[in-house]
C-alpha cells in the first residue's frame, strides 16, 4: 500500500529526516518510536502534505499513486487520514457541518452519492456509540474549548466517519489519561482489517500494549535504526533509547 | 425632472437649509479628518447628472433580489416605484407613504420626523441628499403592532445610456412597543457605473424592537455613500446589520443615538472587497441615557490592492451612568497588498460605565487551512468554510432566512469572483 524510499524533508532550513526507507502492506500496524527530535511527528506530517515540511529527496508511492505530487486534500479523498498531534481549532466552524462536508468529498470522490442529513447522522450516531463520545461535541465548533482528551477522541471519531485506508496517528496518545486511551485505542481496533494500514507515532510504549503493533521502527536523527517485531517496544520500554543511534545501527 | 411644485412650506425650508449647508461645505477633501483616508474626488469630479425616472433594468434589478412573502418597496433613482413595489402582503399595523404623496397630503408624522434624526452639519452627503429630497419611503409602524411580514426595501440605481446620481431617501417611525424587521438592498446593473447618496432615518420608540439590515452589492463601478441614522427612546432596541460587497468606493455612515434610559442596540456588519475598491465604515454611538447597552462587532475581508477604513466611535456623555458598551472591529487581510486603517474612538464622559474595544487585523489561518484540507476539503472550500465562519457571528443576527440565504450566496459569489486562492 506504501512505498517509501529515502524520504528526506527538511523544515525551515534544517534536514529533519535524512532518509526513511519504510514498506507497509495492506492490513498492517506500523509503530514508529523514537526520541523527542528524532522527526518520527515529520514523517507523519510529511505524508499528510503540510506546506510546512519540504521534501527535498525520496520517493513515496500510496497504492501506485505518487503521494508526494497529491494536494493534502487529494491525499485525504484518496483515503489517507492524518489523526493530529495538535488539531487546530476553528472557531464558528460546526463539527458536524465539516465532518459531513469531508465526508462527503470524499464519497464523491470515490464515485458515491452524498450523504443527507439524516443518513450523515444515522452513521454519526453508531460511531459515536463506539468510542464514548459525547453527541455535544457534533454540535460545537471544530476542537474549539475541548480538553486534550476531547480532541484526540474527536481526531478518532473523524478518523471512524471517514474510514480511510491509510491512517496516521501523531502522537495521539500524548495527554490522554488510561481510560482515554483505551477508549481511543478501541477505536483503532475496531478499525483494524485486512484492507487497511496504519502508522501509530508515538514516544511511549504504553499506547502499543493497547494498539498492537505489526512492526516497531526506531527513528533516530532522521533515519529509522531498527526494525522489529513488538517485541522491540517492550525492549525499549525497559533500556529508553540511549543506545538508539544511527551510529549504533551501522554497527 | 418632474418637480414637487406644491411642496409643503416646512418641506421647502428644510430643502434650502441642507442647500445652504451643502454650498457652504461642499464635497470633503482628505485634509478633513473624518474623510482623511476616503479620497472622493471621483465623484465630485465626475459630476454625474441627477437620475431623471427609470430606466430598463430596474425591473429586473428589483425581481432579482426580492424576499417571497415580504412588503417590496421599490425605490428607482431615489422615487418610489408604486409599480415595481409588492405592497399585497401589507399589514396591518403599517403605513407606508411615498414622500412625494405624503408630503402632497401632508400625511402626518412627515413633518415631526423627516430630516429630524440626522444632523445635516455632520455630513456633507447628507446635506447633499436633503437638498434633493422630494421622494422615497416613509414607513410608519402604529404602535403596539407586532409585524412579522419582512419589510424590504429595494433600492436600485442606474441610467440608461449615461452614469447618474440618485439621493434616495427612507424614514421608518415604529411607535411604542411596536416590533418590525426592515431590510434596505442597494443594487445597480452589474458593471455600471453612477452614483448613489442614501440616506435613512429610523425613530424607534419607548419599547419598540427594530431591525434594520442592509445589503450593499452595488456594482463594483460605482460609487455609493449611505448615512443611516437612528434614534432608540427608552427600552427600545435597535439592531442594525451591515453587509458590504459591491462599490467602487463605499462610505457607509451608521449613527445610532440611544436617547431614553435603558435602551439597547447592536451595531453589526460584515464587508468584502477586492480589486482596487474602498470600504469605508464610519459608526458613531451616542449613549446619551444611564443604563443603555450597546454592542459592536464589525469584521472586514479585504484581497487584492482592496482599502478598508473602520472608525469607530463611541460617546458616552456625562447623565450616562451604567453604559455597558462593546466594540470589536476585525479584519482579514488575503493578500499583501490589501490595507485597513482601524480607529476606534471613545469619548467618555461618565465615570460609572464599562466600555471596551477591540481590533484585530490577521490572515486566514494556514494550519485551519490545512486542517480542513487535510480532511479531504479543497483549498477553495476550506478558506470558503473559514470565511463564512468569520462572518458567521454576523450573519445569525439576520432574522429573515431568505435574506440571509440571499445574502449568503451574494457573499459566496463575491469570493468566487473576488478572492484568489493562493497556496
Amino acid at each position: 500500500m506504501l512505498q517509501v524510499k529515502n524520504l528526506k524533508v527538511r523544515v525551515e532550513d534544517r534536514e529533519i529526516l535524512k532518509g526513511i526507507d519504510l514498506t507497509v502492506n495492506k492490513g498492517e500496524v506500523h509503530a514508529i518510536m523514537g526520541p523527542n527530535g528524532s522527526g518520527k511527528s515529520t514523517f507523519a506530517r510529511a505524508l499528510s502534505g503540510h506546506p510546512g515540511y519540504e521534501i527535498t529527496d525520496g520517493q513515496v508511492l500510496y497504492n501506485g499513486q505518487d503521494l508526494l505530487e497529491m494536494d493534502p486534500d487529494e491525499r485525504a479523498r484518496a483515503g489517507v487520514f492524518m489523526a493530529f498531534q495538535y488539531p487546530v481549532e476553528i472557531p464558528g466552524v460546526n463539527n458536524a457541518y465539516f465532518l459531513k462536508a469531508a465526508l462527503n468529498a470524499k464519497r464523491k470522490h470515490d464515485g458515491l452519492d452524498e450523504l443527507d442529513a439524516m443518513d450523515f447522522m444515522k452513521l454519526v450516531k453508531e460511531k459515536l456509540k463506539l468510542l464514548h463520545v459525547d453527541d455535544s461535541l457534533l454540535q460545537r465548533s471544530v476542537n474549539e474549548g475541548f480538553s486534550g482528551g476531547e480532541k484526540k477522541r474527536n481526531e478518532i471519531f473523524h478518523m471512524a466517519v471517514l474510514e480511510p485506508t491509510l491512517s496516521l496517528l501523531d502522537e495521539t496518545d500524548s495527554g490522554l489519561d488510561i481510560d482515554a486511551l483505551k477508549v481511543v485505542s478501541e477505536g483503532v481496533n475496531a478499525m483494524r482489517s485486512p484492507e487497511r494500514a496504519f502508522i501509530v507515532v508515538t514516544h511511549y510504549q504504553r499506547l502499543l500494549n493497547y494498539i498492537v503493533p505489526d512492526y516497531v521502527h526506531v527513528l533516530s536523527e532522521g533515519r529509522i535504526v531498527r526494525s522489529g517485531g513488538r517485541e522491540l517496544a517492550l525492549e525499549l520500554e525497559e533500556k529508553g533509547y540511549a543506545g538508539q543511534t544511527a551510529a549504533g545501527a551501522r554497527r | 425632472m418632474e418637480t414637487l411644485v406644491q411642496a409643503p412650506a416646512w418641506l421647502k425650508e428644510r430643502r434650502d437649509q441642507a442647500s445652504r449647508r451643502f454650498a457652504e461645505v461642499g464635497f470633503p477633501t482628505t485634509r478633513q479628518e473624518d474623510w482623511r483616508f476616503t479620497n472622493i474626488a471621483p465623484i465630485a469630479d465626475a459630476k454625474f447628472p441627477l437620475a431623471n425616472g427609470t430606466f430598463a433594468q430596474a425591473a429586473a434589478l428589483v425581481a432579482g433580489v426580492k424576499i417571497p412573502g415580504a412588503l417590496t418597496l421599490a425605490i428607482v433613482n431615489g422615487q418610489f416605484a408604486a409599480g415595481l413595489s409588492d405592497l399585497s402582503a401589507m399589514p396591518k399595523g403599517v403605513r407606508i407613504a411615498g414622500l412625494r404623496d405624503g408630503a402632497r397630503d401632508g400625511a402626518a408624522g412627515l413633518e415631526q420626523h423627516l430630516g429630524k434624526v440626522f444632523n445635516i452639519d455632520a455630513h456633507p452627503f447628507a446635506a447633499l441628499n436633503a437638498s434633493h429630497l422630494d421622494d422615497g419611503v416613509a414607513i410608519f409602524i402604529a404602535g403596539g403592532a407586532v409585524i412579522e411580514t419582512p419589510i424590504h426595501i429595494v433600492t436600485v440605481t442606474g441610467g440608461d445610456d449615461q452614469a447618474v446620481t440618485a439621493h434616495p431617501r427612507v424614514l421608518v417611525v415604529a411607535g411604542a412597543n411596536s416590533q418590525a424587521r426592515i431590510a434596505q438592498t442597494f443594487i445597480g446593473a452589474a458593471g455600471s457605473v453612477y452614483f448613489n447618496n442614501a440616506v435613512a432615518e429610523v425613530v424607534v420608540g419607548e419599547g419598540a424592537i427594530v431591525d434594520y439590515y442592509t445589503d450593499q452589492r452595488e456594482s463594483d463601478r460605482a460609487f455609493h455613500i449611505a448615512n443611516i441614522q437612528a434614534h432608540v427612546e427608552a427600552k427600545g432596541v435597535f439592531a442594525s446589520h451591515a453587509f458590504a460587497t459591491g462599490a467602487k468606493i463605499q462610505r457607509h455612515d451608521i449613527g445610532i443615538g440611544l436617547k431614553g434610559e435603558g435602551a439597547d442596540c447592536t451595531m453589526n456588519g460584515v464587508y468584502l472587497a477586492d480589486g482596487e475598491r474602498l470600504m469605508d465604515t464610519h459608526t458613531s454611538l451616542d449613549h446619551a441615557m444611564p443604563h443603555c447597552t450597546s454592542h459592536e462587532i464589525y469584521k472586514g475581508i479585504l484581497a487584492g490592492k482592496a482599502k478598508a477604513v473602520f472608525n469607530g466611535r463611541i460617546i458616552v456623555r456625562i447623565d450616562a451612568q451604567k453604559t455597558d458598551a462593546k466594540q470589536t472591529n476585525r479584519a482579514l487581510l488575503l493578500s499583501d497588498d490589501a490595507t485597513i486603517n482601524s480607529n476606534p474612538q471613545l469619548e467618555i464622559f461618565a465615570d460609572d460605565v464599562k466600555c471596551t474595544h477591540g481590533a484585530a487585523v490577521g490572515q486566514l489561518d494556514e494550519e485551519a487551512m490545512f486542517y480542513l484540507q487535510a480532511r479531504g476539503l479543497t483549498r477553495v472550500e476550506a478558506r470558503d468554510m473559514l470565511l463564512h465562519a468569520f462572518a458567521g457571528e454576523v450573519l445569525e443576527g439576520l432574522k429573515i432566512p431568505a435574506l440571509r440565504e440571499q445574502i449568503e450566496t451574494n457573499f459566496f459569489t463575491a469570493l468566487a469572483r473576488d478572492i484568489p486562492v493562493t497556496a
